[in-house]
C-alpha cells in the first residue's frame, strides 16, 4: 500500500451487498479493511453447528469467508454489550419484529467511524442499496444514518451512490463517480450481474436477513422473556438459548427448554450446571432445562411435561429425573405423560 | 518468544477468533496463541482468519469435540 492510498473501512455482513462494495472500491485502488460487528444475534455458522440436522450445513463465518474471497483484512468486533441499548431503546423503534434496523445501522456505522478514526482511515464504505430494505435502507433514511452515527459525507455506498448527493470521496475524487453505480429496489439482478463480471461465482444469499431479531418466532420468544421476568434486560446466554430447543411456558415464574435432538441436548448440557434440569431415566428422553423457578407444585406438573416429549410418552407411567434444584436434592418422579391435548397451544412460545 | 494459552471451550462461533484477534493484538512478531476451542466452526474460521491476516497456523490436533490451535504472530502489514 503506497502512502498517498486512500483507505475506507468496510462494513462487512457477510452477504453479497458488502462483498460487492469492498471489490468496487477496490478496483479504484482504494485499501480496503473490513468490519463485522458480533451483536449475539448474528445468524451464523453457530445455529448451525448447534443442530445435528442442519452440521452438513457449511459452518463457515460468512464475512471472513468475504473477506478471503475478496482479499481484505477483516475485523470482528463484539459489540454485545455495547449493542443492548440499541435494542432495549431504539429511537426509531422497532420494525416488524424485534429488529430495530435503523438504529443498529447508525450504531454500525458510529462504531465504524470510531474505528476508522483510531485506525487512520479516511472512509466508510456498506453495501447498502435504496429501496432494498423497509426500515433502514430507504432514500429518506440513509440520511439519518450518515448522521446520527456522525460519518455524515465520509459514508459512501457505492452500489446506490448515483441515487444519493455526492460524498467527500467523491467530491475530492479519491474515488471516481463514474464508476459507482445507481442501483435501487428489491430486485437482486443488478447485483448478481455486478458478481458475475467480478468473477464472484459464490456468495451467500440469506433468506430473512442475518439477524435473528428479524425472525417473528425469536422476537416472540424474546418479548416473553422480558414480559415474564418484569424487567427488559439480557445477557448472552439467556438470547443464545432462546435460539434453541422448544419452549414452553406453563406459568410465567418457569418455563421449560426441550431439546429437540441429539444437537441441542449435547448444547443445552453445557447449561446443566447453571439450571435446574430434567431428564427421564426409565425411557429415552430430551434434557430440559428450566429457565426461572419451579415451586413444590410444579414439580409434578414439568416431569409430566417431559415425558410428554420423551420415548415412554405412550406408557403409564415414566421416571424424571429433576436436578440441581436450588434447596432441594435431585429426585425422582415416576409420573404419567400428560397427552398432547393437555398442553394448551399457548403454553408454546 | 512467549506463548500464551486462550480458552475459548464452550464459546460460539465467531466468539473464538474474537478471542484470538485481542490476545493476537496485545501479542509481539513470533509469539505463539494456543487456542483451545470446541465450536466446530472454528475449524475452518481460525485457519481463514489466519490467512486474511497472514499470521500462521502452527498445528490443529483434534480430540472427539476438542480443538487445539497453534499459532505464530506475524508482522500485521
Amino acid at each position: 500500500m503506497s502512502s498517498s492510498q486512500k483507505k475506507a473501512v468496510a462494513l462487512i455482513s457477510g452477504g453479497l451487498d458488502s462483498m460487492l462494495a469492498a471489490r468496487c472500491m477496490q478496483e479504484q485502488n482504494i485499501h480496503v479493511e473490513g468490519l463485522n460487528f458480533y451483536t449475539g444475534f448474528c445468524v451464523e455458522g453457530h445455529t448451525h453447528a448447534i443442530r445435528k440436522k442442519d452440521q452438513k450445513k457449511s459452518k463457515r463465518n460468512n464475512a471472513l469467508w468475504v473477506a478471503e474471497q475478496v482479499g481484505f483484512k477483516l475485523h470482528i468486533i463484539d459489540v454485545i454489550e455495547e449493542y443492548k441499548s440499541v435494542l432495549l431503546n431504539p429511537s426509531h423503534g422497532y420494525g416488524a419484529n424485534m429488529n430495530p434496523c435503523l438504529d443498529c445501522k447508525s450504531f454500525m456505522v458510529k462504531k465504524a467511524v470510531q474505528w476508522m478514526q483510531q485506525n487512520d482511515f479516511d472512509f466508510i464504505i456498506t453495501g447498502e442499496v435504496i429501496g432494498q430494505r423497509p426500515m433502514s435502507q430507504r432514500k429518506d433514511t440513509m440520511p439519518v444514518i450518515a448522521q446520527e452515527s456522525g460519518a455524515n459525507d465520509l459514508l459512501l455506498r457505492p452500489l446506490c451512490a448515483l441515487n444519493l448527493p455526492p460524498t467527500l470521496p467523491e467530491r475530492e475524487g479519491w474515488v471516481s463517480r463514474d464508476h459507482l453505480y445507481g442501483f435501487n429496489g428489491r430486485s437482486r439482478k443488478p447485483q448478481i450481474a455486478l458478481a458475475a463480471q467480478y468473477g464472484f461465482e459464490e456468495y451467500a444469499q440469506p433468506a430473512g436477513g442475518c439477524c435473528f431479531l428479524t425472525d417473528a418466532s425469536y422476537s416472540s420468544k424474546l418479548t416473553d422473556l422480558w414480559a415474564n421476568r418484569g424487567v427488559r434486560d439480557y445477557e448472552i446466554d439467556d438470547i443464545m438459548l432462546l435460539k434453541v430447543g422448544r419452549h414452553i411456558r406453563p406459568t410465567k415464574h418457569y418455563k421449560l427448554i426441550i431439546a429437540r435432538e441429539e444437537g441441542e441436548a449435547n448444547f443445552l448440557s453445557g447449561y446443566k450446571k447453571q439450571f435446574t434440569h430434567l431428564f427421564t431415566t426409565s425411557h429415552p428422553g430430551p434434557l430440559v432445562l428450566v429457565d426461572g423457578e419451579l415451586h413444590e407444585e410444579d414439580l409434578q406438573q414439568a416431569a409430566r411435561i417431559v415425558a410428554r416429549f420423551s420415548q415412554g410418552r405412550d406408557a403409564d407411567s415414566v421416571d424424571v429425573r429433576i436436578a440441581n434444584c436450588p434447596n432441594r436434592a435431585d429426585g425422582d418422579y415416576a409420573v404419567a405423560p400428560l397427552a398432547a391435548q393437555d398442553i394448551p397451544q399457548d403454553w408454546y412460545i | 518468544m512467549t506463548t500464551y494459552h486462550v480458552n475459548a471451550k464452550h464459546l460460539l462461533c465467531p466468539m473464538p477468533v474474537i478471542k484470538l484477534q485481542e490476545q493476537i493484538a496485545s501479542a509481539q512478531v513470533g509469539d505463539v496463541v494456543e487456542l483451545m476451542c470446541t465450536d466446530a466452526g472454528s475449524l475452518h474460521d481460525v485457519p481463514a482468519w489466519c490467512r486474511v491476516h497472514q499470521h500462521t497456523v502452527l498445528s490443529m490436533d483434534t480430540q472427539d469435540s476438542l480443538m487445539v490451535f497453534r499459532i505464530q504472530v506475524n508482522a500485521d502489514f
